[in-house]
C-alpha cells in the first residue's frame, strides 16, 4: 500500500473509532439512566477512542517513512558487488543516484549496467517490503488502540480530561517547532562549517583577502587550488548594503514623518498600502527589474559622463535593495512614531515651535532608539536579501569600495557554490555552509539587538 | 521700562527669525512628500516597464501551411513514427519554390517552429481521416520570426547585426501579403511547461508546481501555526521556556530566507533521504519559513478577542479548551486566516530557499504529485531572466505580470477578510 493510501485509510479508521467509542459509551449506561450518567458528553469518549486510535500509528507512520529511504539505501551499498564498493566516496554517490533515478523512472546519467539494474530491484524490492510491513504495523496500532479503550470506556472515565490533556500535549508540541527550526539550522549549519575549518584554517576564512573557491574536484581536472579568504565577500554585502540602507533610510524615514504628522487621513488611506505593495513584490521580480532595467540605465549614464561602470555594478542592485526595503523602514518608523505621546508633542507647539521643529527636536530623538531599532532589523533583511543580488550583481570577489564596480555577496556565493554539482567532502561546497553560518551569525545578532532595543523603547512610554 | 525694552526685543527676534523657520518648515514638509513621491514612482516604473516588456507575450505568431498528409509516409497503426518535420519542409518548399540554394533552405525552414511537427501530429490524432488529403495548419513561428512580427527586430539594423537576414525577412513580407501569418493568443504559454524554445515555453508546468508547493505549506503551515498561537496566548504560563519559544520565533522570522534553504538542504535531503525537486520538500521548507509569520499573526487576533468572552465562557462552566474551541477560535479566525493568507503570499514569491533544494532544474514534464521533480513559477522567472534569447525576455515579464496577479489576488483577498470580518470591541 502507499503511503499515501495509508494515511487515507488510517483517517478513515480513526472516524470509525470516533462512532464506536461514542456508541460504547451509550451502550455502557443504557440501562443505568441513559448519558447524563456519563462523566463526559458522549463525543468526548469517541473523540478518545479516535485520538488513541490515530495518534501512536501516525507517530510510527511519519518516524518509519522519515528513515526508510536511509535504512533502504544502506541495504543496497552493502550488497553491492565488491567491486563497486571498493569506489571512493563520490563515485560511490552518483551510482547510489543512478539506482534511485532508476527505481523512480527518471532519467539515468550514462548506461546502466547489469549491477545497478539488480541493485535498483533490489531497492525497488525492499521498498515495497517496508511499505507492507508499515501497513501492517500501521493498522494493527491502530486497531489495539481503538480496542483498548474501548475497553476502558465506562461511566467514571474522565474521558474530557483525557482528551483535553490530549490536546494540550499537541499544542505544545506546535509550539516547540520554532525551537526545533533553530537547533536544526544551527545544527545543520554547523555541522558541515566545522568539516569546512578543519580544511580550511578559521583564520584564512575569516582574514583571507582572495576569494577564488572554483577548485578541481579531481585530481586529474586543471584548476585553481581555490582559496578561501572570505573578506572580498564580506566587504561586498556591506558595500551593497551600504547602498541599500542609503536609499532606504532617509526615503523610509520621511515617508513615515509625513505619513503619521503631515498627511491627511485620505492621503494616508491611499499612500500607505500603496508603499506597503512594495514589500509585497516577490525579489525575484525585484532582481529582474535591477538586471533589465536599472543596471543598463547606469551604465549608459556612467558611459555619457565617462565612467565605466561595469554592467553589474554594486550600484545597480544596491538601489533596487534599497527600494525593497523602503516599506520596511518606513512603517517600523511608523510604528515608533506613533507610539511617541502626544503630550510631547503639545508641549513643543505650546512653546511656539514649527511642526518641522517639533519633529526635528523632539519626536525623533523620542522615537531614535525605535528607529535605530528598525534600521537594524532593515540591515539585516539587506545582509540576507538574495535574488536580488543573485541576478544583479556579480560572482567575481573584487576587495573594493568602488561602487560602480562588480563586487559579490555573501548570499550570491551560497547560490553558486550550492546549485549544481554539489560534492559534499570538498571544501567549495562546504564553503557555503561557513558562509552561511556567518549569514546566520550576523543576521541573529542584528536581530537580537535590535528587538532588544525596540521592546525597550516601546516600554518607556507605556 | 527695562522689562518693556527687552520682551520688545525677544518678539523682534522671533519675527526675524520667522520667515526663515517658515520656510524651513515649507521645505521639510516637501521633503516628507517627495520621499513618498519617490517611491511610488520607484512602483510605476517598475509595473510599467514590466508590463512594457511583458504585455508581447500573451500573443504568438503563427504561420498557415497547406501541408500535405502523404499516406505512403504515414503508418496508420502507429502515427506517431511518420515524418512530419519531412512534411513540413516539404510544405514550405512548395511555398517558396524559388528557394533553391541548400543553405537558404535551411533559414527557410528555421522560420517555423521545432514544435510544428508535434502539432501537426496532435492534427492528425485528431483527424485520422486527413490522411492522403491536403490540410491548411497554423503551425507556431520560430521565436525569431514572432520578435520580427512584435517589431523587436527591425529592419532598419544591418544584416550582420540581426537574427533574421533579408531573405527570410522577404519570406516574412510574402507571408504576410499572403495573409498566412498572424498573431494569435498564445495558449502555448498558459498550457506548456518549460522549454529551450521560448515559442514552446509555458509557464503551466511551474504553475502546478507552485500550487503543489504551496498546498503541502498550507496544510502543515495552517494548523500547526494556529496550534502554537492558541498555546502561547491561552496555555502558556509566563516562564523561561515559554519566552525563549516567543525569542525564537519572532528570531526566526527575521533569519534570510536562504538560510532555510541550506537546512532544508541539510536536513531533508541529505538526512532524511528525500528526493531532491520535489513539491513535498519545498512545502516543508518554506512551512519552516511561514510559521513565525502565521503565529505571530494569530497570536495578535487571538490577543484582540476580549477578555470578557473568556471570562463568561468559563463562568457558566465551560473547560478552557471548551472556552478556547467554542468562543475565542472562531472569533479569531478571520485574523488568523488574513495572516495565513499573507504569509502564502509570501511563500508564493519565495525563491531563493528552494534553488538550495533543487528546484531550480529544467523540467519540461508537467509535475503530477507530491513528489514528481517540478520548478514554481518565482524559480522558473529566475530561470528564464538567464536566458539570452529575445523570446524569453517578453516571457519573463509576462511570468512576473502572472505572479502578481496571483499575489494582488491574494492580498486582496486577506484586505477584504480583514474589513468584513473586523470587529472592534
Amino acid at each position: 500500500m502507499t503511503p499515501s493510501n495509508l494515511l487515507i485509510l488510517l483517517l478513515l479508521l480513526s472516524t470509525l473509532a470516533f462512532w464506536l467509542g461514542k456508541r460504547r459509551s451509550f451502550a455502557v449506561v443504557k440501562d443505568s439512566g441513559g448519558p447524563r450518567m456519563l462523566h463526559s458528553r458522549p463525543g468526548y469518549y469517541g473523540t478518545l477512542t479516535a485520538l488513541w486510535c490515530g495518534l501512536p500509528a501516525l507517530l510510527v507512520f511519519s518516524f518509519w517513512l522519515g528513515f526508510e529511504s536511509n535504512i533502504i539505501t544502506d541495504l543496497v551499498l552493502s550488497s553491492l558487488p565488491e567491486s563497486l564498493k571498493e569506489l571512493p566516496p563520490d563515485r560511490l554517490n552518483l551510482i547510489m543516484n543512478d539506482i534511485k533515478n532508476l527505481v523512480y523512472g527518471n532519467i539515468v546519467s550514462g548506461e546502466v549496467s547489469k549491477d545497478i539494474q539488480a541493485a535498483a530491484d533490489q531497492y525497488k524490492r525492499l521498498e515495497s517490503i517496508s511499505h507492507m510491513a508499515l501497513s501492517v504495523i500501521v493498522v494493527v496500532l491502530a486497531i489495539i488502540g481503538c480496542l483498548v479503550v474501548q475497553k476502558l470506556i465506562s461511566p467514571s472515565l474522565r474521558a474530557r480530561n483525557h482528551v483535553e490533556r490530549v490536546i494540550k500535549y499537541i499544542l505544545i508540541a506546535c509550539s516547540t517547532i520554532a525551537i526545533f527550526t533553530t537547533i536544526g539550522i544551527v545544527l545543520s549549519v554547523l555541522y558541515e562549517a566545522i568539516r569546512f575549518f578543519q580544511m580550511i584554517p578559521l583564520t584564512e576564512f575569516l582574514f583571507g583577502l582572495e576569494w577564488s573557491p572554483q577548485m578541481a574536484i579531481r585530481a586529474d581536472q586543471v584548476g585553481s587550488s581555490g582559496a578561501f579568504g572570505a573578506i572580498p565577500v564580506f566587504m561586498g554585502t556591506m558595500l551593497i548594503s551600504a547602498i541599500a540602507m542609503a536609499v532606504a533610510v532617509p526615503i523610509g524615514l520621511m515617508s513615515a514623518i509625513y505619513l503619521s504628522e503631515y498627511a491627511n487621513k485620505k492621503f494616508r488611506a491611499v499612500a500607505k498600502p500603496m508603499l506597503e505593495i512594495l514589500a509585497g513584490i516577490p525579489t525575484v521580480v525585484y532582481g529582474f527589474f535591477a538586471a533589465l532595467v536599472v543596471a543598463p540605465v547606469i551604465r549608459n549614464t556612467g558611459a555619457m559622463i565617462g565612467l565605466d561602470v561595469s554592467s553589474e555594478s554594486a550600484l545597480a542592485a544596491g538601489l533596487v535593495m534599497g527600494v525593497m526595503i523602503i516599506p520596511f523602514v518606513s512603517s517600523l518608523s511608523d510604528d515608533v512614531i506613533n507610539a511617541v505621546p502626544q503630550s510631547l508633542r503639545d508641549g513643543a507647539y505650546g512653546l511656539g515651535s514649527t511642526q518641522s521643529e517639533t519633529i526635528r527636536q523632539v519626536i525623533l530623538p523620542a522615537a531614535l532608539p525605535g528607529i535605530v531599532g528598525g534600521v537594524l532589523l532593515a540591515v539585516s533583511r539587506a545582509i540576507g536579501e538574495t535574488m536580488i543580488v543573485v541576478m544583479a550583481a556579480g560572482l567575481s570577489a573584487n576587495l573594493t569600495v568602488n561602487p560602480l564596480k562588480t563586487v559579490t555577496t555573501v548570499t550570491v556565493q551560497i547560490v553558486t557554490l550550492l546549485v549544481g554539482d554539489q560534492e559534499f567532502d570538498s571544501p567549495k561546497t562546504l564553503a557555503a555552509f561557513a558562509l552561511g553560518l556567518m549569514l546566520f551569525i550576523v543576521t541573529l545578532i542584528l536581530n537580537v539587538v535590535a528587538l532588544y532595543v525596540v521592546r525597550k523603547y516601546r516600554e518607556q512610554y507605556e | 521700562m527695562n522689562n518693556n525694552n527687552n520682551s520688545q526685543r525677544t518678539i523682534d527676534i522671533v519675527n526675524k527669525g520667522l520667515q526663515k523657520r517658515y520656510k524651513a518648515e515649507k521645505r521639510f514638509r516637501l521633503y516628507g512628500l517627495w520621499a513618498i513621491i519617490i517611491s511610488l514612482m520607484c512602483l510605476a516604473t517598475l509595473f510599467i516597464s514590466i508590463m512594457a516588456n511583458g504585455y508581447t507575450a500573451f500573443q504568438q505568431t503563427y504561420i498557415n501551411l497547406d501541408i500535405f498528409l502523404d499516406p505512403t509516409e504515414i503508418d496508420k497503426s502507429n502515427l506517431a513514427s511518420a515524418d512530419y518535420q519531412g512534411m513540413i519542409k516539404k510544405s514550405l518548399r512548395e511555398m517558396f519554390p524559388e528557394v533553391k540554394n541548400r543553405r537558404e533552405k535551411k533559414k527557410l525552414y528555421s522560420m517555423v517552429s521545432s514544435g510544428a511537427s508535434y502539432d501537426l501530429l496532435d492534427f492528425v490524432k485528431e483527424h485520422p481521416e486527413g490522411i492522403g488529403g491536403t490540410i491548411s495548419l497554423w503551425v507556431p513561428a520560430d521565436d525569431d520570426v514572432d520578435m520580427f512580427m512584435k517589431g523587436h527586430i527591425k529592419r532598419s539594423v544591418p544584416e550582420g547585426d540581426r537574427r533574421l537576414n533579408d531573405n527570410q525577412i522577404a519570406w516574412i513580407d510574402s507571408l504576410v501579403e499572403r495573409n498566412r501569418i498572424k498573431k494569435k493568443f498564445n495558449t502555448t504559454f498558459f498550457t506548456a511547461g518549460d522549454s529551450r524554445e521560448p515559442e514552446l515555453a509555458g509557464i503551466w508546468g511551474a504553475a502546478c508546481g507552485s500550487f503543489f508547493t504551496l498546498l503541502v505549506t498550507l496544510l502543515l503551515s495552517f494548523p500547526i501555526g494556529v496550534a502554537a498561537a492558541v498555546y502561547l496566548e491561552e496555555y502558556a504560563p509566563k516562564n523561561r521556556w515559554t519566552d525563549l519559544i516567543e525569542v525564537n520565533i519572532n528570531n526566526l522570522a527575521a533569519v534570510p530566507s536562504i538560510v532555510f534553504g541550506l537546512l532544508g538542504l541539510a536536513v531533508f535531503l541529505n538526512f532524511f533521504g528525500l528526493p531532491r525537486s520535489a513539491p513535498m520538500v519545498g512545502g516543508f521548507v518554506l512551512t519552516l519559513m511561514t510559521l513565525p509569520t502565521i503565529i505571530i499573526a494569530g497570536r495578535a487576533s487571538l490577543k484582540s478577542v476580549p477578555p470578557s468572552i473568556r471570562e463568561a465562557s468559563l463562568g457558566v462552566g465551560a473547560s478552557r479548551t471548551q472556552m478556547v474551541t467554542h468562543h475565542v477560535l472562531p472569533l479569531a479566525m478571520p485574523g488568523m486566516m488574513t495572516g495565513t493568507i499573507i504569509g502564502m503570499a509570501q511563500a508564493l514569491g519565495e525563491t531563493a530557499p528552494l534553488l538550495m533544494i533543487g528546484m531550480v532544474a529544467f523540467i519540461v514534464d508537467i509535475p503530477g504529485g507530491f513528489s514528481d521533480p517540478s520548478t514554481v513559477l518565482p524559480v522558473q522567472i529566475f530561470l528564464w531572466a538567464d536566458s539570452p534569447e529575445r523570446g524569453f525576455l517578453e516571457r519573463t515579464s509576462a511570468a512576473i505580470m502572472v505572479l502578481l496577479a496571483f499575489l494582488i489576488t491574494m492580498n486582496a483577498a486577506a484586505v477584504i477578510l480583514r474589513k468584513k470580518f473586523e470587529r472592534r470591541w
